[in-house]
């Protein structure tokens, strides 16, 4: 009966009342809601600060800019300009996700003042060499995995699904990844990735939620700690801005050459 | 009052424009040790060289214009043609929502390809600098770009020629007669350096494919030579530069993890007419040897449709290269590059590495070795000697 009435609940705040719900169509019922509470956000930009820490605790600092802009009825368009460390600075990355296909990227190198169509391949690769990996980072789109609503468990007194997900593109690094995404905001406050072993690989904190132009809620913190290799990275943003007049012109490749 | 009212409203006015100006470059040492004595007498042997890059660049207007400076200095210890000043950017750029005015001194790239450059036409090599002609003098431009569903096109009006320049008298890399570059270059069009330049290039990508197509009318950036006598009355190579056409093509697939690349150049003057192009794969691994390794391993086969009378050994030749990012926190790389002639013996490997130290520095290893070169090979053919090993120290700033 309770059961019932959960997946009762959850289908009319869903606007989906199914009574006889799968595991799978719960997970994907959540994913969709939390996609549907983070659209129309239109553009926004923010500084990224990265801290790198090795197994015997030294530190590397990265810092960036991006821009990102959202696309009805595709993945979205972001742009990535990094500061820090400098002789990386003004190098930038251009990245057209998409639902169905492999993203488009573009990558500006200053010193050559050459852009380079890169291939979008490297799902797994550590970003800067950090422990976040390309496919981490970029825009999640709803159709790039599989779900299943596994249970409902509380994170720090705050009630949260527990869903798994499976990729569905090629070159993912990942079996699976197990979401807690929090009730209230549809964000998730941890994820756990399982490596093509399916060992546990790494686990993602994230915290410092707030919500913008009282709607879009975005995350300040995170922490992935690797648990093969000790390492872990922190990551922070800063100065988050919203709906500030982007267009197609801020995310093309001539943008990526007047950048800094 | 008034005045007060009106400064009020300026400073709210520049105060809800974010503006973001900043100093920042690089200095490098750089120290070339080389492998054998010179061939020709005068010629220096193990060589240091300093360079300095300060860049200003301030953007405004929600990064819609660009105000961009950075000038370059370097000062060599054995080679005084190595001794430069330049201006590699004092430009302008400002970006409307259908097109963009580039203005000033500016550094253009155009291709897709790793072994030559074909297309790459906007700026002249700084051949002092290094032997691979990957750096770059800045060019004096006027760019409009015009953009939209149909791409972007790109319209230049080149107002001023650069000179190549070249290693001097006491330089490495140079064969028995070097290249004067203290005299006035020979050029064909009577304006000499003044000759106004047009250039265009049309780019779009569509799916998996970035195309480009370019014409260019101006002054040969690569001159042929004619023997005249130097201040001293010895004798040494003078550049020719020819008035050109060029028609270029450059187009990269880009489908999973494989890299299909092509460019293609026509290039007529009264002198000669000819194709050349660079045909090239590349296939990149992800996460080898049980670590976060990157391998790539690139192949190109580079062509010219003069044979051997073309000014280049890259008439008919391939190049196999293999590049490693280690993807660590100090982004250790290397490139390892072999290019060898298909019929002759005429070989060149190359090697490329750096790792960052801490957070401002970096260290880069050059090295260029030249084997069994053939003697109808003439450019490398006097290099043959020239092998060196480089060692680059970097601070960023």
């Amino acid at each position: 009966m309770k059961k019932i009435l959960t997946a009762l609940s959850i289908g009319l705040l869903l606007g989906n009342v199914c009574f006889a719900e799968t595991a799978e169509q719960k997970g994907l019922a959540i994913a969709v809601e939390a996609d549907k509470r983070d659209t129309g956000w239109g553009d926004s930009s923010t500084e990224m600060f990265m801290t790198l820490r090795n197994s015997q605790g030294q530190e590397s600092k990265r810092q960036m800019r991006t821009k990102a802009l959202e696309v009805q009825g595709d993945g979205d368009k972001s742009l990535t300009i990094f500061d820090e460390p400098r002789d990386v600075k003004g190098t930038a990355f251009l990245s057209f996700t998409h639902a169905k296909t492999p993203d488009d990227q573009w990558l500006f190198l200053p010193a050559l003042q050459r852009v380079k169509r890169i291939s979008s391949a490297n799902k797994s690769g550590p970003f800067m060499g950090s422990e976040f990996a390309y496919e981490d980072i970029s825009s999640q789109e709803v159709e790039k995995y599989t779900y299943k609503y596994l249970r409902d468990e509380k994170i720090n007194g705050k009630d949260c699904f527990v869903i798994e997900r499976k990729p569905t593109y090629e070159h993912s690094g990942y079996t699976r990844m197990i979401s807690w995404i929090d009730k209230t905001m549809y964000q998730a406050v941890k994820v756990e990735f399982y490596d093509r072993k399916d060992s546990l690989l790494k686990t993602l904190t994230i915290a410092g939620h707030k919500q913008y132009l009282s709607k879009f809620w975005r995350a300040h913190q995170m922490e992935m700690v690797n648990h093969q290799t000790k390492k872990s990275t922190t990551l922070e943003w800063k100065n988050y801005k919203f709906k500030t007049g982007l267009s197609e012109r801020d995310f093309d490749k001539n943008a990526l050459k007047r950048l800094r | 009052m008034r005045a007060k009212k009106y400064l009020l409203l300026v400073i709210v006015t520049l105060s809800a424009q974010p503006v973001s100006a900043e100093w920042s470059g690089s200095v490098t040492y750089e120290y070339r040790h080389f492998a054998n004595a010179p061939l020709y007498a005068g010629q220096h042997g193990d060589n240091s060289s300093i360079e300095l890059q300060p860049e200003f660049h301030q953007q405004w207007d929600n990064g819609r214009q660009l105000f961009s400076f950075v000038p370059y200095l370097r000062a060599d210890e054995g080679d005084a043609a190595r001794d430069q000043t330049d201006i590699r950017q004092l430009s302008w750029v400002k970006a409307g929502e259908v097109w963009e005015t580039r203005i000033g001194i500016r550094k253009v790239y155009w291709g897709v390809t790793e072994s030559q450059h074909l297309v790459d036409i906007i700026n002249q090599s700084d051949l002092a600098a290094n032997p691979d002609g990957e750096d770059k003098l800045g060019q004096p431009m006027l760019n409009l770009a015009l953009i939209g569903d149909y791409g972007t096109l790109d319209m230049f009006v080149l107002p001023y020629f650069r000179d190549r320049t070249f290693p001097g008298e006491k330089g490495r890399f140079h064969g028995q007669y070097y290249v004067d570059t203290e005299q006035e270059a020979i050029y064909q069009s009577k304006d000499k350096q003044q000759h106004i330049d047009y250039a265009a290039r049309w780019v779009k990508s569509i799916g998996v494919w970035d195309i480009g197509l370019s014409r260019f009318y101006g002054t040969s950036r690569d001159p042929r030579f004619t023997t005249g006598l130097n201040s001293k009355g010895q004798p040494v190579l003078l550049p020719n530069y020819d008035l050109i056409h060029q028609t270029g093509l450059d187009t990269q697939a880009t489908i999973g993890s494989w890299l299909w690349k092509l460019e293609y150049i026509h290039r007529s003057s009264d002198i000669e007419s000819y194709n050349a192009s660079t045909l090239g794969l590349e296939y990149t691994w992800n996460g080898v040897f049980a670590s976060p390794t990157d391998l790539g391993l690139v192949l190109e086969y580079l062509h010219d449709d003069r044979g051997e009378k073309a000014g280049t050994p890259f008439q008919n030749d391939f190049m196999l290269g293999m590049r490693l990012a280690f993807n660590d926190a100090q982004s250790t790389d290397a490139l390892i590059g072999v290019i060898k002639d298909a019929h002759k013996d005429t070989t060149i490997v190359s090697v490329e590495a750096s790792r960052r130290l801490g957070n401002a520095w970096k260290l880069s290893l050059e090295a260029r070795y030249y084997e069994k070169v053939d003697i109808t090979d003439q450019a490398l053919y006097s290099v043959r000697d020239d092998d060196y090993v480089q060692l680059e120290l970097a601070y960023y700033f």
